[in-house]
């Protein structure tokens, strides 16, 4: 193999060759600094064995012919990550008051607030970007077959992931807490409230009564940024164990190969 | 019985597993059962009833409807607020029994689609919602569009000792004009719609008298 000519660095930039007969009984201060962090390494897993663990979830086989598609799942996760991580932060500014309070909150942070304007928009945008994704990756898994046997059960929590996504969009849309914000959620309480015998009373329990009132917005709050998040970190790493227990399906254009020794137990 | 000693009906070991899982299923339930039950509470609540003064009988007319400001969850500001359309009873058009509390006919500016505002125009004399389209003629009942009955109403009465127009509580009608405890809007009360969406399990939030 040719070798390729070193760039053209000035000579004190040059890494250093080692001496001969250098054992490393001096460190530089680089190899002091990677010799401690091996030894922090060390340590955790020696009480832990967590390097199996990272193994197992990271260096597993996949199958030939995976492409950009299988990426979608992983990209609507680090959208969730986004949400969350942007979301922390806004909640620390926000402030889930009807009278008024809410709105301008929000208009603390869009306007005053040092980059506020940008985290909040982070978290606006994120979200469709997290419903456009979660949807593209569902497409991909029910066009590829990828949710038949035995990747039923990781489906299913799939569908659960997105109807939980779904109602992080509806939570979220109120909190803002302008004129649309208020309307749009009338309307999806009351579309709601259209099922049949259960109808009424799901109205009820997302309103907080009969009619929209003062815990309302609170109750919103507390199912967007509690119950449903914790579900959904929960269920993506239900999600994430079942699909590296049980491997990524092969894209369908793909052929299985035959063994040798079934081609010769034919003959 | 193997694992027991003479006359005991159920293992030790058995009787340990029942006794630890039967304890923390309790302390499960201990504080599962009380933030359900704070969670699920306002279902069973009791609406506020309180009639509010609309202003003196010379305020409305038979013909065109006058629009008064209603607050019906108090506290909030603005988000309680809601609108009432409110004139005098027509017994020309008005073909629903009259009884103390509809001698003024009072709407509410809740379309019965999907809850958007509704706007009363004059020059139609119909009741437009900007939401989907729906349309109420000048009684309240459907014209077109998606509402699934006629515009909610609320009750209205003569305060005999200040001479003045009370408004009440909020009832919802059918397409006969029958009176129903309120019910959210999407939800028809005709046929076997008023089976499919049951009222709340509190509705004594009428006048008295009213079942």
């Amino acid at each position: 193999m040719p070798k390729l000519p070193s760039p053209p660095l000035p000579k004190i930039l040059k890494p250093v060759p080692k001496r001969p007969g250098d054992n490393g009984q001096k460190m530089g201060p680089v190899e002091a600094a990677a010799e401690g962090g091996i030894h922090v390494v060390d340590w955790l897993d020696e009480r832990t064995s967590m390097s199996g663990g990272i193994r197992w979830l990271l260096f597993r086989k996949v199958p030939k012919g995976i492409n950009w598609f299988y990426t979608l799942g992983s990209a609507t996760m680090f959208a969730f990550l986004n949400q969350a991580v942007t979301g922390v932060f806004l909640a620390m500014f926000y402030r889930p008051d009807v009278n008024g309070g809410a709105y301008e909150s929000i208009r603390y942070i869009t306007d005053d607030a040092f980059l506020g304007q940008l985290v909040r928009a982070m978290h606006k945008w994120g979200a469709s970007v997290m419903i456009i994704l979660i949807f593209l990756h569902m497409a991909r898994v029910f066009f590829f077959g990828a949710y038949k046997y035995p990747r039923e059960l990781t489906w299913i929590i799939g569908v659960v992931l997105l109807i939980l996504t779904l109602a992080m969009g509806f939570t979220g849309y109120l909190l803002p807490f302008d004129q649309r914000s208020y309307w749009a959620t009338i309307v999806g309480v009351n579309i709601n409230g259209t099922g049949p015998f259960i109808g009424p009373y799901l109205s009820d329990f997302l309103r907080a009564g009969p009619e929209f009132g003062a815990t309302t917005l609170s109750r919103f709050y507390a199912i967007h940024m509690m119950l449903i998040p914790g579900l959904i970190a929960a269920l993506i790493g239900a999600h994430l164990y079942l699909i590296t227990k049980l491997g990524i399906s092969a894209p369908p254009w793909l052929k299985a190969e035959e063994e040798p020794e079934m081609r010769e137990a034919e003959i | 019985m193997p694992g027991a000693f003479e006359g005991e009906t159920v293992t030790r070991r058995r009787f340990m597993n029942v006794v630890t899982q039967g304890s923390g299923m309790v302390a499960a339930a201990a504080f599962t059962l009380p933030a359900l039950g704070f969670a699920l509470g306002p279902l069973f609540s009791r609406v506020p009833f309180d009639w509010q003064v609309i202003g003196p009988p010379g305020d409305f007319t038979k013909t065109t409807y006058t629009t008064k400001v209603l607050t019906i969850v108090q506290g909030i500001g603005e988000a309680g607020y809601s609108i009432a359309y409110v004139r005098t009873r027509d017994p020309q058009i008005d073909t629903e029994p009259v009884d103390e509390y509809n001698r003024w006919v009072a709407l509410s500016s809740r379309c019965m689609h999907l809850g958007c505002p509704v706007r009363f125009v004059s020059a139609a004399q119909r009741f437009i919602c900007p939401c989907h389209g729906g349309v109420y003629d000048f009684r309240g009942m459907v014209a077109g569009g998606p509402p699934v009955r006629p515009l909610d109403r609320f009750y209205t009465r003569l305060n005999e000792s200040t001479g003045m127009v009370e408004i009440g509580p909020r009832y919802s009608v059918n397409s006969e004009l029958e009176r129903f405890s309120p019910r959210d809007p999407g939800q028809p009360l005709d046929g076997i719609g008023q089976y499919l969406y049951p009222a709340r399990f509190d509705t004594s939030s009428g006048p008295p008298g009213h079942p």
